[in-house]
């Protein structure tokens, strides 16, 4: 098969931002989880937990709570608005601002009419969910302290609000409170500290189930207002509680990073009064949890250590599979690091600012497994912070290393990069064309003449770059479809297409020279992960998030026969299994049958030329073939030639195509907080 | 298990007369299976019924003819076959006096051997390879013979199977130092021939052996380096001529041991599926002398059965109805003998006979209804019990075990105990001890599935029983472990040298024991260890100095053998702690000084000869020891205190375990440098950039 050389990078020290908030949308099967630096993105838990949507956050946004209202979704923060997303085009739909100082939670009925916001100042607010906007429409007694938690009767008619050493009840009617119930604070020195009710849940039959800063879930009756059980499942605070849908198990996050779940069952077998029982516990997270959620088959919980964990719930789960194994994500579903081919430069995307590298040289030759002596050290060239308070969406470097552009939600950026040995210049280029104002993706031509940029409405517009600046040539649309995000833009090595895939899993492929819609790949019903062209077939290849792979010829307009074979002989079990999905694509220009492929664990060259494994062969086979001599390989290799040397977590791997070196391997280290 | 039964002699072996060196041409099945026909080299055909010893009848040829094979008896027509001088075929009635006035024709080839199988025509089997039906020959004598080998090749051995109405002769041949296989068969008729390859360097089979065992014909062939070679050929050819030679291919299934003499010859008969009776071999623990008869088993290589075979062997070996013809000295001896189905705790010698008369009976029984066997089922067998004698029902739970399919066991297993169980405990002349071996070899049984065996064991004295429960059971309580240990500790040593206990187990104890004395004459200090420590008390005076030698540790085993290796089986159980004292608590003084030393001996024997390995399948581990100790300890800390005679034992464990742990706060620190040294081996770290090559295949 062949050595390649690998470049180990460990500067980019990328670090995912904890989570602060989840909320699971049953219906659409869709969980939005929010960060601490206010992003907040959109994961489609059917579909192997795919990170289908990012709305890249701000400076000191804080989001504090997060809820669907049918399939809209509004958060609100430390900084007193409520926000509502667009998330056709992933962005902040608008802001308003609740007047009642930081709010800490926010949480709408289940009748999608109103939400509910708990402020600072002590009052909780009511707004009125309307077709395009929310109005606010009236306040319940306003309170002597802050309104940590809320949650509504599933009713619509009754609220439970937790807060500093109470938890009340208010009638949503009259705005009135019905019960006052006092929390316990905890024995000896904490007796001065305050309780703070950092969860509250409420039943349809009238229990209210709370979480507190003693470490307590408990149990009360709205009727009575009087508690009926009270568990200590910690030392510390109890940060999070969540119910499932038919309210039948409760899940609780404490910060010394345990979830543990209650469930209502009968003491009795076969008799009808049921309990809270406490059940199982799970360690997933070293560090506390801010939010869980219960989904149907699994509870998602995530908080400080940035990683969102999914847990099976075994006795929900009727086949057990891929799909319902223990999944953590650590890393965005997207690729922060490009990579110009040509000149040996990496651009590395933080939320805040970018960075571009010079990669070192080697000298001389090495046996396999050995490192290289390096001639010539890795250069940071160039740091370039942000403009404004938006963080970046997304940026790109051209192949040949002389533009960088990003964009965030408000901005787009193009920079022309002059690089002389060591003289670097940078010049911003002005008077970029309108429609340039904010992209969801960009990408450069090949030969980096043009830049193209996802927009609004799945389209791309085209900006043809020169010495004297940026020309808008022109827009590509789609001829019909679904105007959802597009998150992948590929273009041709011989720049005569290009391809998009948007949320909605549709992959369009434009014709670059009439800039006309070319033909729509069939839809998946799995999204789109990573994709390429082949410099040299011009066949569009791309992973799925259910591990599946397809290979389209643009030409043809049809499936590859190589695709149709994978497709009817199926991919091995091992593959399917592996639980992060496919972030690049790439070709090796010596063979053109090399496919390279790269997940957060493992490098994957795919030798088209090669028979694909069935179920009973031997999958991770390089240890073996590295034991049989030329002849007997021969036998034994398959497609799939998967490389995990550089799987050791927490680290994290990033592929890019250089020119001179068939691959390269990029990591990223996460320390967690 | 296969028996090789007393033999008796059934005839004189006449005066050697021939040149072949050869007393008997042969031993035939005569006309039912109590008769044999022998016609040996000396002109004389006998009759013998072999169960009166006793001639029937006998013929014999005039001065001058000689018999040029052995005579067969043709069952269909009640007649007798011989061929005298290569090509006079006679053929004569039990109550013909004289074979000169029987029936005789005279055929155009040389005749090698008449062949008859029950219950059908005789062949005849030319030396050319040509084959005819005896009637068919007699019809027309001078018909004429097509010569089937080719002109050197020589027929070493022949003979006929019978299955199914089918019938097929097998010879071998040779030429020029080449082994081939002639399969004939009939309707159609076939010839197909085989070539016999084994390893290279081996010369020509002695002895070959056919039998027929359901579709296929198993052919086992011997050769002088003691290889038993066995081949399988369909019985039903599948092709339908003879083209070319097909290889043979075939197995090693036995491997004979060869003493040092030179072998010339040698016979192997085979008697069922898993036995073979070899004649010529030495036997493996009987020095040089190789006149032995022996039953090996082929599936376990082992050895079954042997006996010793006066005055010298021919060679020669034939297997009829359950008997074996081996003429040696100046007799023909029949020598009965009995394959059991053979299981591999049968053939190591693990499973226990059961009584002879048992046996005996269950056979007959088994062979004369064979329908009720296979209808006997977990209840009938459990009525049985009830009932029957302890004889019958050991074989009946036997013959149960083997012939149940492994789900039906599970269940059945326990229920089969606890019936066994619950009918000694009433009867008190009722213990089926192999019964209860048999159960507990299926592994299906555990303690709480019949709690009383234990006890009912030990009530019995049973300790062989009690050490496979406890090798076998899991899950036994505290409780019955104390009381276990307590029966053992209070059985004398003179007693419980008898009980029969698993080997391994009394071996390791054997290399135990032994490992002292030999390290008492090394002087103790082949490791490198010395126990004691080197700054002793002060109180001690230097006259103690002598005894802080290694040696003045008490390295005597303070229990026997046997009760050793019971105490190892108590020491492996699986416990917890907090519900094994209260019962520890139980044993009286003596008791728990007799353990204690013995967990001392184990503990010091395993300290000193940690670098010794004796192997054993199982052994108490040195944590399993100090946990005991332990346990002990706590449960009779006043005791031990207070007893005078537990002070010099508590004396010595207590220096020996200071010094240990002074040896292990060394190694303490040694781990500690390691560390540092691992440590600083893997921080070899490539930064946060690197340039390496990676390949892929």
């Amino acid at each position: 098969m062949g050595e390649f050389k690998v470049h180990r990078v460990r500067f980019f020290d990328y670090m995912p931002s904890g989570i602060r908030a989840l909320a699971f949308n049953q219906d659409t099967e869709r969980m939005a989880v929010a960060r601490m630096d206010g992003s907040v993105e959109v994961f489609h838990c059917s579909d192997r937990f795919f990170q289908e949507k990012i709305i890249p956050g701000r400076e000191q946004c804080g989001i504090e709570g997060l809820s669907w209202v049918g399939e809209r979704l509004f958060s609100a923060g430390l900084n007193g608005g409520i926000t509502e997303y667009d998330l056709t085009n992933q962005k902040v739909k608008y802001t308003i601002d609740a007047y009642g100082g930081p709010i800490w939670t926010i949480t709408g009925n289940q009748q999608g009419t109103h939400l509910a916001v708990g402020c600072e100042d002590g009052t909780v607010k009511l707004f009125e969910v309307n077709e395009d906007q929310i109005q606010f429409e009236r306040n319940l007694d306003r309170q002597k302290s802050r309104i940590i938690s809320l949650s509504w009767h599933p009713s619509g008619s009754k609220i439970a609000a937790g807060m500093m050493d109470m938890i009340q009840v208010f009638n949503v009617e009259t705005g009135h409170s019905i019960h006052r119930m006092l929390a316990d604070r905890g024995a000896g020195t904490s007796r001065s500290k305050e309780c703070v009710v950092w969860s509250v849940v409420y039943l349809s039959d009238g229990t209210i189930i709370t979480g507190d800063s003693v470490g307590m879930v408990k149990l009360w009756d709205d009727q009575t207002g009087t508690l009926i059980k009270s568990h200590n499942v910690t030392k510390c605070d109890v940060l999070a509680l969540s119910v499932s849908q038919n309210e039948d198990s409760l899940v609780a996050g404490t910060s010394e990073g345990i979830v543990v779940q209650f469930q209502f069952v009968s003491m009795v077998l076969e008799k009808d009064d049921k309990e809270w029982v406490r059940t199982r516990t799970f360690r997933n997270h070293t560090h506390d949890i801010r939010a869980v959620a219960e989904i149907t088959t699994a509870v998602v919980s995530g908080g400080m250590d940035a990683q969102l964990v999914v847990r099976p719930l075994l006795d929900k789960i009727e086949v057990r599979s891929a799909a319902s194994a223990l999944r953590k994500i650590h890393f965005p579903h997207r690729r922060l690091v490009s990579c110009a081919r040509k000149s040996g430069l990496m651009l590395f995307q933080y939320p805040g600012h970018l960075e571009l590298w010079r990669l070192g040289e080697s000298e001389g030759k090495g046996t396999p497994g050995s490192s290289l002596f390096v001639k010539r050290n890795p250069e940071k060239l160039l740091q370039l912070k942000v403009k404004g308070e938006d963080h970046i969406r997304c940026s790109a470097v051209s192949p040949c290393g002389g533009w960088i552009v990003y964009s965030t939600a408000s901005t787009l950026r193009l920079y022309r990069l002059h690089c002389d040995n060591n003289n670097i210049s940078i010049t911003k280029i002005s008077k970029l064309p309108k429609v340039l104002s904010s992209a969801n993706q960009l990408c450069f031509s090949s030969d980096s003449s043009h830049l193209f940029s996802a927009s609004a409405q799945s389209s791309v517009h085209i900006a043809s770059l020169s010495q004297s600046g940026c020309k808008f040539v022109g827009t590509l649309k789609p001829k019909s479809g679904s105007h959802q995000a597009i998150h992948l833009l590929a273009a041709s090595e011989d720049g005569k297409w290009l391809a998009s895939a948007n949320s909605d899993h549709e992959v369009h492929i434009y014709n670059l020279q009439t800039q006309k819609a070319h033909c729509t790949v069939p839809v998946y019903s799995s999204a789109v992960t990573a994709m390429g062209i082949h410099p040299a077939t011009n066949c569009l290849f791309m992973m799925h998030a259910d591990q599946q792979m397809f290979e389209y010829s643009i030409e043809q307009k049809q499936y590859t026969d190589w695709s149709r074979t994978v497709q009817r002989k199926g991919l091995h079990r091992f593959w399917v299994e592996r639980d992060t999905p496919c972030l690049n694509v790439m070709f090796n220009p010596q063979n053109p049958s090399h496919v390279i492929l790269h997940d957060m664990y493992m490098l994957c060259i795919i030798d088209q030329s090669l028979p694909l494994p069935d179920d009973k062969t031997q999958f991770y086979n390089q240890l073996t073939l590295k034991s049989l001599t030329e002849e007997q390989r021969k036998s034994q290799s398959h497609a799939f030639k998967v490389c995990k040397t550089f799987k050791d977590r927490p680290l994290h791997l990033y592929v890019c195509g250089l020119s001179e070196e068939v691959c390269f391997i990029k990591r990223l280290q996460i320390v967690p907080c | 298990m296969a028996t090789l039964y007393e033999g008796y002699t059934l005839c004189g072996v006449g005066p050697v007369q021939n040149s072949s060196n050869i007393g008997i041409l042969g031993v035939e099945q005569g006309r039912d299976i109590d008769y044999v026909l022998v016609t040996d080299s000396s002109r004389s055909i006998t009759v013998y019924k072999v169960s009166d010893q006793k001639p029937t009848g006998s013929w014999s040829v005039k001065q001058g003819q000689i018999i040029s094979c052995p005579a067969v008896f043709n069952t269909q027509s009640q007649e007798y076959v011989v061929v005298t001088d290569d090509r006079v075929v006679r053929v004569w009635k039990e109550d013909d006096v004289n074979l000169e006035k029987a029936f005789k024709a005279t055929v155009s080839a040389d005749v090698l051997r008449v062949l008859s199988a029950t219950d059908s025509e005789p062949v005849v089997l030319f030396c050319c390879g040509a084959v005819r039906f005896l009637d068919s020959l007699l019809a027309s004598p001078q018909q004429p013979i097509e010569d089937v080998l080719t002109e050197d090749e020589i027929i070493r051995w022949s003979t006929i199977v019978k299955a199914e109405h089918q019938l097929v002769v097998l010879f071998s041949t040779e030429q020029r130092g080449e082994h081939c296989l002639y399969v004939q068969r009939f309707n159609p008729n076939t010839l197909v021939k085989h070539r016999i390859e084994t390893e290279p360097g081996l010369s020509a089979p002695i002895s070959f052996s056919a039998t027929c065992r359901g579709s296929n014909i198993h052919l086992l062939y011997l050769y002088l380096n003691g290889s038993v070679y066995e081949s399988v050929l369909p019985f039903r050819s599948s092709s339908t001529g003879a083209e070319g030679v097909q290889a043979l291919s075939c197995s090693l299934c036995l491997s004979l041991p060869l003493g040092e003499e030179k072998l010339m010859s040698g016979a192997a008969v085979v008697l069922d599926e898993a036995h073979v009776a070899v004649i010529g071999f030495p036997h493996p623990s009987a020095g040089a002398c190789k006149d032995y008869l022996c039953i090996w088993n082929t599936h376990f290589q082992t050895l079954q059965a042997s006996k010793e075979m006066a005055g010298r062997i021919y060679s020669q070996l034939w297997c009829y109805s359950g008997k074996l013809y081996v003429p040696h000295g100046k007799m023909l001896s029949v020598i009965p003998f009995d394959c059991q189905k053979s299981s591999l705790a049968a053939a190591m010698g693990k499973l226990k006979q059961t009584s002879r008369s048992g046996k005996d009976f269950s056979v007959e029984i088994w062979n004369i209804c064979p329908n009720v066997k296979s209808a006997l089922t977990v209840d009938q067998l459990v009525e049985h019990i009830k009932t029957s004698a302890v004889e019958d029902v050991q074989a009946e739970v036997g013959e149960f075990i083997r012939r149940a399919p492994q789900a039906d066991l599970q269940l059945a297993a326990g229920r089969v105990a606890l019936e066994l169980v619950s009918r000694s405990q009433t009867d008190a002349n009722f213990y089926p001890q192999c019964a209860f071996l048999q159960l507990l070899e299926t592994r299906y049984l555990c303690y709480s599935v019949c709690p009383e065996l234990l006890s009912l064991a030990m009530v019995k004295k049973d300790f062989h029983l009690c050490q496979i429960a406890f090798q076998i059971f899991s899950d036994i309580p505290e409780a019955v472990t104390c009381a276990c240990l307590k029966a053992i500790l209070s059985t004398p040593d003179l007693e419980m040298e008898t009980v029969n206990l698993d080997t391994d187990s009394v071996i390791f104890m054997k290399e135990l024991t032994q490992a002292h004395s030999r390290s008492d004459e090394e002087g103790g200090q082949l490791n490198g260890f010395c126990p004691p420590a080197l700054e002793s008390d002060v109180s001690d005076t230097p006259s103690n100095k002598l005894q802080r030698d290694p040696l003045s540790l008490d390295m005597s085993c303070p229990v026997g053998l046997h009760k050793g290796a019971l105490l190892n089986e108590v020491l492996q159980t699986a416990y917890s702690d907090r519900s094994l004292l209260p019962h520890l608590k139980d044993l009286t003084v003596p008791q728990v000084i007799v353990f204690l030393q013995y967990l001392r001996f184990l503990y010091f024997k395993y300290s000193h000869d940690a670098h010794k390995q004796i192997r054993a399948l199982r052994t108490p581990s040195i944590s399993q020891i100090i946990d005991w100790v332990c346990l002990l300890l706590d449960a009779h800390f006043t005791v031990l205190a207070v007893a005078p005679e537990a002070k010099r034992l508590v004396f010595d464990l207590h220096k020996f375990v200071r010094s240990q742990v002074k040896l292990y706060a060394e190694l303490g620190k040694i781990e500690g440098s390691l560390q540092v040294l691992k440590n600083s081996k893997q921080s070899e770290d490539f930064g946060m950039y690197a340039i390496q090559v990676i390949e892929l295949f």
